[in-house]
């Protein structure tokens, strides 16, 4: 398949995030048509409808577009480094101590005590897991593969834990329920809290394009062609640790967004790695809140959580990769 | 012209020395063969040559700098390396493959400036890949993705290329084919070592043979006086019939060297 020219996929990305946008605001549990929407938008007094989109929907769908693209952005920076196709966000360990901090936060009630105590804890767990992750890994793109699958189990096992040890059936299901991701009741405190270390960490990736490029060519002709590797590895793992330890202790564990996002669009761009960071960054964005939007309008009792809907739908993906995988092998 | 010179060069693994005490100068125009047995050290000689691999003693000076002063990119556009068996990692066009080599000349955002345009042409027509352009550099044959990564060496105009063992795998055609090119690479000036274990190859192409034993430097001059049959016994342990003179030279393995 020829390449798309230049700026056509990013752009194309860009507009299906919009749409995806403008939807997310239009569509929700409190049926309100667009037409009072709008006009509780552009009103100058306060309404209803203009409080749901400002103070509801709006911290809401910036949220996605933050998550989403971090998880995106994660997901192609990785896979570039390691040139590995099931490279995803979750490997290096971040994701599952980002969660073990939150549900600490819930066991020890704090999160009781004041709102932002489970995605602050979130925060240290998933530092914590980078920083582990970085002192046993950095000396190789195998060692940090290694590295990441170690601390992801020990940080697993300190949440099976938390659940085994959990003070009241109520603290078990609140837990486990936070780990399958939401989008419900965040403010912009959450985008606040989050959005520094979102755009810091995605900053730090957005650069390693050239890098990655010339880790096509393996890692002693990419050190040869003076990219410093060793370091790559330590600020990719560094970019990851900060976007993504962030998303995860503000929403939850979100599967798939990252693994998939490149994947739909590396045929678009030739296969060229640093060419997929944008695009999958937008694309990634798209898809949580596509997947946001699922779990307003899908009508259920108990409300379907983020996590839920992204394995459902990348699961299956997982399968057609890998029959793809299959068929392109010699 | 561009020289290259090591002094003392000796890399440790724990006791064993994979490189003991190498010492030698090279220069512009030369086309080198670095031989010997498995082992011997031909590729940690040419890892430590690229600058890839630091020393443990001595040091590798590139035009009387130390390399280890010159900064990575420097170095990067100064010299090009090809580690055995190189192979793309993605299914990326060829083009773009042969445009890395533009790496440490360009800025660090966006894509191939215009004015790289008629070089990376250059560069693809100079190894016959122009009809190959716009493949993913996955589907080519072993001796197209051979003069890809030539190509991709090359595009950046080094003084200096160092390859190990380029034409492992090669089909008789595609192994000629590569050597004549390094060969041209190196009558353009250029200062080409290669570890080869192909030793007709050598004894044809290269103009002068460096030999390793036992990470030793035991031999190097220019190929026809210094490639001898007690060479090969020392080296390899095998009796070997030299036959020819330069372009006609071949090298024929008789049977293991009698011990003792």
């Amino acid at each position: 398949m020829r390449p798309l020219p230049r700026f056509l996929m990013p752009a194309l990305a860009g507009l299906a995030l919009l749409a995806a946008a403008v939807g997310s605001l239009f569509l929700g549990r409190v049926n309100i048509s667009p037409a009072d929407l709008w006009a509780g938008i552009v009103a100058p007094q306060a309404s209803l409808a203009g409080l749901v989109v400002s103070e509801l929907r709006l911290p809401r769908a910036v949220l996605a577009i933050l998550v989403g693209g971090a998880l995106g952005l994660s997901g192609a920076v990785l896979q570039g480094l390691l040139r590995n196709p099931l490279a995803e966000p979750g490997l290096l360990g971040v994701t599952n101590g980002a969660a073990l901090g939150a549900v600490i936060a819930i066991y020890f009630g704090l999160a009781h005590v004041f709102a932002l105590a489970t995605p602050l804890l979130g925060l240290a767990g998933a530092m914590a897991a980078g920083a582990l992750t970085f002192a046993f890994g950095r000396t190789s793109s195998l060692t940090l593969i290694l590295a990441g699958a170690a601390v992801s189990s020990l940080m697993a096992a300190f949440l099976a834990m938390a659940l085994n040890f959990a003070p009241s059936p109520y603290a078990a299901y609140e837990m486990s329920i936070w780990m399958l991701g939401s989008f419900a009741e965040k403010s912009w405190d959450h985008v606040l809290l989050a959005a520094p270390f979102i755009v810091g960490g995605m900053a730090i990736l957005a650069v390693q394009g050239r890098a990655i490029d010339a880790l096509t060519l393996g890692e002693a002709q990419a050190e040869s062609l003076g990219v410093a590797v060793d370091r790559t590895r330590v600020l990719v793992l560094l970019g990851v640790g900060l976007a993504v330890g962030a998303a995860t202790s503000v929403v939850g564990s979100v599967g798939f967004i990252g693994l998939v996002a490149p994947h739909l669009v590396r045929p678009f761009v030739g296969h060229q790695p640093s060419r997929t960071l944008l695009p999958s960054t937008l694309l990634g964005a798209t898809l949580l809140l596509l997947a946001d939007i699922g779990t307003r309008v899908i009508p259920t009792n108990t409300e379907l959580r983020l996590g839920v809907i992204t394995s459902l739908v990348g699961a299956p993906f997982f399968f057609w990769l890998l029959v793809r995988l299959r068929r392109m092998a010699p | 012209m561009s020289r290259l010179s090591a002094a003392r060069l000796s890399v440790r693994r724990g006791r064993r020395a994979i490189l003991d005490e190498v010492s030698f100068e090279l220069e512009g125009g030369a086309f080198v063969a670095v031989v010997g047995a498995n082992g011997a050290g031909k590729s940690t000689l040419l890892s430590v040559l690229a600058g890839l691999l630091p020393a443990d003693a001595g040091e590798v000076r590139l035009d009387g700098a130390p390399l280890a002063e010159l900064h990575r990119r420097e170095l990067a556009r100064r010299r090009a390396y090809l580690p055995q068996n190189p192979r793309a990692e993605w299914p990326i066009a060829v083009e773009r493959l042969v445009a890395l080599g533009l790496t440490p000349h360009l800025p660090a955002f966006g894509g191939l400036p215009g004015g790289w345009e008629p070089r990376l042409s250059d560069a693809l027509a100079a190894c016959d890949l122009s009809e190959r352009r716009l493949q993913p550099a996955t589907t080519l044959s072993g001796g197209e993705l051979a003069r890809a990564m030539l190509a991709r060496a090359m595009i950046g105009d080094p003084q200096l290329l160092l390859a190990d063992e380029p034409v492992a795998g090669l089909d008789p055609r595609h192994a000629l084919d590569a050597m004549v090119r390094l060969r041209e690479l190196a009558a353009a000036g250029k200062l080409v070592v290669v570890a080869l274990h192909d030793l007709t190859l050598a004894a044809r192409f290269a103009s002068h043979l460096m030999a390793l034993k036992d990470g030793r430097l035991v031999a190097f001059g220019p190929t026809g006086p210094t490639l001898t049959p007690a060479l090969l016994r020392q080296v390899f342990d095998v009796e070997a019939r030299i036959g020819g003179r330069g372009a006609g030279a071949y090298v024929d393995y008789l049977g293991l060297a009698s011990s003792g």
